[in-house]
């Protein structure tokens, strides 16, 4: 909403400047985006008149003019503009003057002919023909104006409002006027407002033999007053009427037009005018559209209606969508001489729809959509006439029509002013917010507020509290703190996340975010398998585009995404993580599982397998899941199906108990390719809902040994094939409780071992914890490990 | 043979004097006090003695040895503390050569600042709550007195997945969840991701995050909203830090209010930063709305509430001085290792 301060000057006198308006209106809840003030790029520019003008001796598309602007002398310009002639009254540039579109003016030469300054068109002075109708658009702006020689421009064509932009939200549909908005800056500044009821003469005149108006949806429609205006004489507005609509954004059009636009502006309230001799048979039916009707609209769109939508029909046809926007055919044209303003209250949810569904918002639809005064129809109307007389554009019939079904009533309110203090913190006396009340036109009756009926917002206490406290002031609200105490702490779940995260950072991976959604692409860039559960994902029905458009049912794409960027980037080296959420749908109806994943991708120099399997053991450990086990990813019974995505041989899922965790990989060289990172690439996934559970938190001390310990090195030959895990659990459960550690110290193969063998060499710890092992004992469990080797083929090396 | 003890302390002295290394200590030593040494011979000659000779010269006796041991001991000591201060003289490093760094990674500043406000809160005594980021109608709006069809639900451009459930597009929609699980005391706060359909560009990204904040009990007033939140930001950005309300209107609020930041930069004066108006917009605030409480069945007429919601981007793009919000979510390595 544009506010043009000259227009709220009719309703409200305020001694403030500028500034302090916008800030005080802001602080009361009107909230000010920018005050612009009309016309301020332009400096130095003046009315003058042509005292004569005569070709230029160089040139036969030049004129070289002697210019009175108020000084002792009359200045040289030189023009190439051909509308000029002695006596014209035009706006004249000074030197060092400034125009809006960025032009200084500097004495110069014109072939050799000093000039002194420029004579202006409506385009160099930022304004259009719309704004002065009997003006060029290519020439000199040939001045109509009431106006002295040398003033300034601004003054002599009225170019100097200040235009407020206020950002109205969508509770306060009354703010969207003039007036609404002079009753808040009186409110704001305790100052009266005063809006004069709307007077005029109109002629006699039956209107019911000219129109007839029937609501058959009184529900959508609850009123429609129209009237009607004989002997139209189109032309253009007032200046006057001209600068509020422009102060306002509004462009001026002509007399009849311009007043429903004012009127709009003035009161919020939107009209529609017709021209009578299109209104088939002068009826007039607020009706719903029937299926497939069609009607072209003002901006010469044919649009497709259906039945849920309102129209103003005449005995044919629909002239109106209700609320949005007039048919063409029936607007007002040069020849018009016969207008009904019709001037009615549409239901805002009703008019919401059809905008939407038409994708048409205009300017009347914004305003019914959220709620206009069913009261307010009347004393628009009559404004409406009190224009037209006042312009001569017309002869109102005195008489109208008024079809009101509506029967909402006030909002009565309770009003208690000890509630309202102990809800706000405030001592704000009873008779301060009854002088509140009394700005805001709520009427007080006792307990009771009577809401206005233009304030459809104020339903209840708190809506009271809101309207006592923003005219007093928010900040004038003290500030107190909470009464009571209160317990609180993270979840265990958060506080597991958050022990996770602080590991995996000390492990030194730096912490990444990605979207939540992706591209189904992403799904064949990891190389998944047509078939996968993975594709089934939760789809946004109005993405952004593709890439935004499914909700990831993995994170391992976000991730290797953004290994891709920094490989591209020329990062050398990188180690991240994410704690992000998975979304796996449940059902079309019913929401996703939303689990908190822990991704980690790392690529560089220090990047290999054990590193990341080191990393993610010492997580593990941190987060208090203990002896987890890592088996090689089988593509046929992998517990993860994005584990297609890592090298077959360098990968493997991680179990705590028999509980799948994650997995971590090389990505495969495939994938890698894919993500365009020409290194070898490693990836992690830690279930973190799943391990939660698993993970112990509580620390039990266990006393330090009292007995020495005995260690034996034990270096074994065996198949290459044989996993070290497999021999390492072997000797655990052989040695058995007096175990305290077993170290895998070298793993070689080449000279010396047989090809397919390999030497792999442990160092075994044995404690007792009732008393000091003997070399018996331990020769005896070192006999068991021996044998329990052997059942894997693994024998001494010699 | 006085003067033969004497004349081996003397010795034994003097050759310690000139002794410099452990060797040629020990040798000394073996020398004068060792089973064949010069000390030992002489006392051997003790029985030729008379019996009132005997103890006098074994006392000398005695002494001598005594202080040649000492004067070993002491140079002994000498040559240590010699040999340390050479040893540590050869061992100096240049201290100025690079450490020998354990590399650990990082938070993402979003998190930093999230974790942050999370102390701050808990401190308060606020719980944290997580919610659905695909959400029911119901949570993100309706419940929120935004029925359908309500104009407001224009400003917030949502991703639908079905009529009926979408991706939230504020964290408000968590203050639903706790209402329905939690009868009154309830002090909370939600952070979280949040969707609305804006294209990606300096300031805009189609998600983001929020922090969400409620509490409902008995007696809760708008002056303890606004107290609450001049603590949260003095904690943020200093204690001189002050922050202005501006009326506003949110349907799940009433009243409702924009709050703005002092400007750190100038005070409140108006500079560039701030755009000349000396605070900066960080969130919106108000009371629970009678219809929002009555609806998760609290009786508004016993309880009522406040309720906030803060952007994390603009608290993080403002504390670190980024331009561009999209590198929060580009996560470029040399972006991330500056915080």
């Amino acid at each position: 909403m544009n506010l043009s301060m000259k227009w709220l000057s009719d309703y409200v006198t305020l001694d403030t400047t500028v500034k302090d308006f916008c800030a005080a209106m802001t602080m009361s809840g009107s909230k000010v985006e920018v005050a612009t003030e009309e016309g301020s790029e332009i400096k130095n520019v003046v009315v003058g008149k042509l005292l004569s003008v005569v070709p230029h001796e160089n040139s036969d598309h030049l004129v070289v003019c002697q210019v009175d602007v108020g000084q002792e002398q009359p200045i040289q310009i030189v023009t190439g503009a051909p509308n000029v002639k002695a006596g014209d009254i035009v706006p004249v540039a000074l030197c060092g003057a400034e125009l809006p579109n960025g032009v200084k003016i500097k004495k110069g030469k014109l072939r050799g002919v000093e000039s002194n300054g420029m004579l202006c068109s409506l385009g160099e002075l930022g304004l259009t023909v719309h704004d002065f109708p009997y003006a060029i658009a290519d020439g000199i702006f040939i001045m109509q104006e009431d106006c002295q020689i040398g003033q300034d421009i601004h003054e002599a064509i009225g170019f100097n409002d200040t235009s407020v932009e206020f950002e109205i939200t969508s509770n306060r549909p009354d703010c969207l006027s003039v007036t609404g908005l002079a009753r808040e800056a009186a409110a704001t500044y305790h100052v009266p407002l005063h809006i004069p009821q709307p007077q005029f003469q109109g002629i006699e005149g039956n209107i019911q033999e000219k129109l007839h108006v029937e609501i058959a949806n009184k529900e959508k429609c609850p009123r429609y007053a129209a009237g009607i205006v004989k002997n139209v004489k189109i032309a253009p507005s007032p200046r006057w009427m001209r600068e509020r609509l422009r102060a306002s954004g509004v462009r001026p059009i002509n007399n009849l037009v311009d007043i429903t636009n004012y009127v709009m502006l003035e009161f919020g309230q939107p009209m529609h005018a017709f021209d009578l001799r299109y209104v088939k048979d002068g009826q007039i039916i607020v009706r719903n559209a029937a299926e497939g009707e069609s009607i072209t609209t003002l901006d010469g769109v044919t649009r497709t209606l259906s039945s849920e939508m309102l129209v103003i029909a005449d005995a044919e046809k629909p002239i109106a969508v209700a609320g949005v926007m007039g048919g063409e055919y029936s607007g007002i044209m040069e020849d018009t001489n016969t207008v009904v303003f019709e001037s009615a209250y549409f239901e805002p949810v009703q008019v919401r729809r059809t905008a939407k569904k038409l994708g048409m918002r205009t300017d009347a639809s914004a305003r019914y959509e959220k709620g206009m005064d069913p009261e307010g129809c009347l004393r628009t109307l009559e404004r409406a006439f009190e224009l037209v007389e006042l312009l001569g554009a017309g002869e109102p019939i005195r008489t109208h029509i008024d079809l009101n079904y509506n029967e909402k009533q006030r909002n009565r309110i309770p009003f208690d002013p000890d509630w309202i203090n102990s809800f706000l913190g405030t001592e704000i006396s009873r008779e301060s917010m009854c002088e509140t009340m009394k700005m805001l036109e709520i009427e007080v009756d006792g307990n009771t507020c009577i809401a206005p009926s233009f304030r459809i917002d104020l339903e209840r206490p708190a809506d009271l509290a809101e309207e006592v406290a923003r005219i007093y002031g928010y900040n004038n609200i003290p500030s107190t703190v909470i009464k009571g105490i209160a317990n609180a702490s993270l979840t265990p779940k958060q506080k597991f996340r958050r022990t996770l995260e602080n590991a995996t950072v000390a492990v030194g991976c730096y912490g990444i975010l990605t979207y939540s959604f992706i591209s189904p692409k992403y799904f064949d860039k990891i190389s998944l398998p047509a078939d996968s559960n993975l594709r089934k994902t939760v789809v946004i029905s109005n993405p952004l585009g593709e890439d935004t458009s499914v909700m990831r049912t993995t994170t391992l794409p976000s991730m290797l995404e953004t290994l891709s960027l920094n490989y591209k980037n020329r990062n050398a080296a990188v180690a991240l993580y994410e704690m992000g959420k998975e979304y796996l749908p449940t059902g079309t109806d019913t929401l996703p599982l939303e689990p908190d994943r822990l991704t980690i991708g790392m690529y560089g120099e220090d990047a290999d397998f054990f590193t990341l399997k080191g990393m993610i053991e010492t997580i593990l450990e941190t987060a208090g899941l203990h002896d987890c086990t890592y088996q090689a990813c089988k593509a046929e019974e992998t517990p993860f199906a994005e584990t297609c995505a890592l090298h077959p041989g360098r990968s493997a899922v991680i179990y705590k108990d028999k509980t799948p965790i994650g997995y971590l990989g090389e990505v495969h060289p495939i994938v890698q390719k894919n993500y365009d990172i020409g290194t070898r690439t490693y990836v992690a996934k830690l279930l973190v809902d799943e391990m939660q559970p698993l993970a112990e938190t509580e620390i039990s001390y266990q006393p330090l040994p009292k007995f020495p310990a005995i260690t034996r090195d034990l270096s074994l030959v065996c198949a290459d094939e044989v996993p070290v895990g497999v021999l390492q659990s072997a000797m655990k459960k052989a040695v058995g409780n007096i175990l305290e550690q077993i170290t895998l110290f070298d793993v070689y193969k080449g000279e010396q071992i047989a090809s397919g063998m390999k030497s792999v060499s442990f160092s075994i710890r044995m404690r007792s914890h009732e008393g000091t092992l003997t070399d018996e004992q331990a020769d005896a469990a070192m006999k068991r490990v021996l044998k329990a080797l052997q059942e894997h083929g693994a024998t001494l090396r010699a | 043979m006085k003067e033969q003890l004497e004349a081996i302390r003397n010795e034994a002295e003097a050759a310690l004097q000139a002794c410099t290394d452990a060797k040629q200590l020990d040798a000394i030593r073996i020398q004068y006090l060792g089973k064949k040494g010069a000390l030992t011979a002489i006392l051997k000659q003790m029985g030729k003695l008379s019996a009132e000779e005997r103890p006098v010269m074994g006392q000398l006796a005695n002494t001598v040895r005594a202080d040649i041991e000492s004067a070993i001991a002491q140079q002994q000591k000498t040559i240590a503390e010699a040999e340390l201060t050479q040893k540590l003289q050869s061992e100096t490093l240049d201290i100025t050569l690079p450490g020998k760094q354990k590399k650990i990674g990082g938070l993402h500043p979003l998190t930093i600042v999230e974790n942050e406000i999370k102390e701050i809160f808990l401190g308060m005594g606020f719980s944290v709550a997580d919610g659905p980021e695909v959400e029911y109608d119901y949570y993100n709006f309706e419940a929120l007195n935004l029925p359908p069809d309500h104009p407001a639900r224009d400003t917030q451009d949502t991703f639908y997945i079905t009529d009926n459930i979408l991706l939230r597009t504020q964290t408000s929609s968590v203050q639903v969840h706790v209402m329905e699980k939690q009868k009154p005391p309830i002090r909370v706060i939600s952070p979280g991701r949040v969707f609305r359909s804006d294209a990606i560009d300096a300031t805009h990204s189609p998600l983001f995050h929020q922090v969400e904040g409620l509490v409902v009990d008995k007696g809760i007033t708008m002056a303890d909203l606004k107290g609450t939140l001049e603590l949260l930001m003095q904690r943020l950005y200093g204690d001189d830090c002050k922050i202005r309300l501006r009326p506003h209107h949110f349907p799940f609020t009433e009243p409702s209010a924009e709050v703005d930041v002092m400007c750190y930069n100038c005070y409140g004066k108006g500079c560039r930063l701030c755009k000349g108006e000396g605070y900066i917009e960080l969130l919106g605030a108000g009371m629970v709305h009678p219809k929002v409480l009555e609806g998760c069945g609290i009786d508004s007429s016993i309880y009522s509430g406040f309720a906030f919601g803060l952007g994390l981007e603009r608290i993080v793009m403002r504390r670190y001085n980024i331009q561009d919000m999209r590198l929060l979510f580009e996560n470029d390595y040399r972006f991330l290792e500056q915080f």
